[in-house]
């Protein structure tokens, strides 16, 4: 079969690439695994919420139009607006079909489709950046008694055995996890490395509409200083659930966690732990007041001031002097690690040499190099900041519908 | 930060650093260095320890001159205090790794320095390594550096320097986070 382009993954994503395609009337066809929204129906623990508030969640052609603008998506809503979104669009999806390979071919690429082979001139990869955990190489040594656990195939925590659970990783997801396994009344132990530490809300406001507002999510790939950081920054310790300032290390030391600090290595069954804990916590506490001076000055700058709660800071992270180093994951403490460390994105099936010598895609705000006509959508930092959230594909997926367009248009004319 | 019409010099050529990070991302085989010290037993626990040359940038390179290190114990060791100790040595290059991270971080970010002084200070309970407390580790409880700034810049700002300093030190690594050593007889 041949088709003009050919949208690998149905989720927010490509999804959104659909649309855009459709606007331009570019012929196309959205590959899926397995229904819409695959990812957030069966890799994602039920008691997630978006990280975003419900009024950021823009889509070409979509806005939010519930009742409640400002709070936070369950997942089960996550999949039922993305499922909702794809009938909205008349997105041309094919659920069910796996996508085996992607290779070149004579006139753009060919894709090995279930039992077909496809045939397209441009291919968009939107399977997404969280396809796989990001594992480092010391969950190798961790006991074999011990129960391993990924973000990927955690529910909830009846599923881990009673006792100690080791979470290494103090992003969204390890601080939110922590929370919800401290509460079942496991006792929990933290390893935080670098993290991002961020208030749920300042002066009267949700923090992504002051990330919005400043413009720190406009900020465009070409012009981040430290690109390579800016696309491995954890996702800050924040959580869709209502309540609370903070979801940080203050937070879950206060309610009885245990914080150490990055794990280091395992070896004869001892964790090891960094004593840099303390200038881990000074770096998120120090960018996290750049950021709040940086709002200030935005509202003061914007005339603001009047009608905004006061500017103020927040207390420093506290770390406890008394620390521990290591941690014995033989000593019976500790039943279950659960691996927050992360995630990468899956391309195996991708049969093109286009990722560099660590694997990672390289592209170029999402035009993949090397590789004319193959576009990569849904990638933290993609086109700007806002890239690595969902409405981030509202304007990349804009970019790229344009790029691919004229590169079709420069096709036709040879 | 104060804004002057004079140039920040540090002494640091920032413009070479990230030149150079900019150039072995590219070279990843470049950017994998050794290191290399040689140490000889002179008597007691005297010893000497030279460095001169090490790999790096695919070639073997070569200190401007060789440098010359006494190594021993202090008297009520009953040792004849010939040099540093050991520890000290590893006072003298976390303190030094630092605050060459406080001069680069500076130049980077604009900071005009006149003076910095570390002063760094190793805690340790020598039964460990006497043997006669096996709860006591042999190495460092806890090390404490202190850094005195005199600079153009905010309490913040500074705050922020040695921050960076931390995050971006080999020997504050090398210290802080556990590292495999093999030691073999040749």
């Amino acid at each position: 079969m041949q088709t003009t382009a050919v949208v690998v993954g149905a989720g927010h994503a490509g999804l959104a690439m659909s649309r855009r395609l459709t606007e331009r009337s570019i012929d196309h066809v959205v590959l899926e695994r397995g229904e819409v929204a695959n990812s957030w129906r069966t890799q994602r623990w039920p008691s997630l919420r978006l990280l975003t508030p419900n009024w950021q969640t823009r889509l070409p052609g979509h806005g939010y139009a519930g009742d409640d603008p400002d709070g936070y998506m369950p997942v089960a809503e996550v999949v039922a607006t993305i499922s909702r979104y794809a009938r909205l669009i008349g997105a041309p999806v094919r659920t069910g079909v796996t996508v085996h390979a992607v290779r070149t071919a004579a006139q753009g690429f060919q894709i090995q489709a279930g039992d077909d082979v496809l045939y397209a001139r441009a291919v968009v990869l939107a399977t997404g950046a969280c396809s796989l955990p990001a594992i480092p190489g010391a969950a190798g040594a961790v006991p074999r008694s011990i129960t391993a656990v990924t973000p990927l195939t955690y529910r909830d925590p009846g599923q881990l055995p009673d006792g100690g659970v080791l979470v290494i990783g103090a992003s969204a997801t390890g601080v939110q996890l922590a929370a919800e396994i401290h509460r079942s009344g496991r006792p929990v132990t933290l390893a935080a490395g670098e993290h991002v530490r961020l208030p749920r809300s300042y002066r009267g406001r949700d923090i992504f509409w002051w990330l919005e507002a400043t413009g720190l999510l406009a900020e465009r790939y070409d012009q981040i200083d430290d690109l390579v950081r800016a696309r491995h920054l954890p996702s800050p310790q924040l959580t869709g659930a209502p309540g609370a300032t903070f979801s940080d290390l203050n937070t879950l030391a206060a309610r009885g966690v245990r914080i150490v600090g990055r794990l280091g290595r395992i070896t004869g069954g001892v964790a090891q732990f960094s004593g840099a804990l303390a200038n881990t916590c000074a770096l998120a506490d120090l960018k996290m007041n750049r950021f709040l001076n940086r709002a200030d000055q935005w509202a003061t700058a914007r005339g603001l001031d009047d009608e905004l709660p006061l500017p103020h800071r927040f207390a420093a992270t506290r770390v406890d002097p008394r620390t521990p180093l290591e941690l014995d994951l033989n000593s019976g403490e500790i039943a279950a690690v659960l691996w927050a460390t992360g995630f990468r994105p899956d391309l195996s099936w991708l049969d093109i040499p286009v990722c560099d010598r660590v694997g990672r895609i390289r592209h170029d705000g999402g035009v993949v190099t090397g590789a004319p006509g193959l576009y990569v959508l849904g990638m933290p930092v993609l086109r700007t900041r806002a890239s690595t959230y969902i409405h981030g594909a509202y304007e990349d997926s804009e970019a790229l519908a344009g790029h691919l367009h004229s590169f079709l248009s420069r096709r036709c004319q040879r | 930060m104060t804004i002057t019409d004079r140039p920040v010099d540090n002494g640091v050529n920032v413009a070479a650093l990230l030149g150079a990070r900019e150039a072995l991302s590219s070279a990843p085989d470049a950017a994998q260095f050794i290191w290399r010290a040689s140490c000889t037993w002179r008597n007691g626990t005297h010893s000497r320890s030279t460095v001169a040359g090490f790999a790096g940038l695919g070639a073997e390179q070569q200190h401007r001159s060789t440098y010359e290190f006494d190594v021993d114990h202090p008297e009520c060791f009953a040792s004849e205090d010939n040099g540093a100790t050991p520890v000290e040595y590893v006072l003298v290059g976390l303190a030094g790794c630092l605050t060459a991270g406080v001069a680069a971080v500076a130049q980077l970010r604009g900071i005009q320095l006149r003076s910095v002084t570390a002063t760094i200070e190793g805690d340790m309970n020598i039964l460990g390594i006497l043997g006669g407390d096996p709860d006591v580790r042999n190495g460092f409880e806890a090390v404490t550096v202190r850094f005195a700034i005199d600079a153009d810049a905010s309490r913040d700002d500074l705050q922020a320097l040695i921050a960076q300093s931390q995050k971006r030190s080999a020997v504050f690594d090398i210290v802080a986070n556990p590292t495999k050593v093999l030691v073999e007889l040749a």
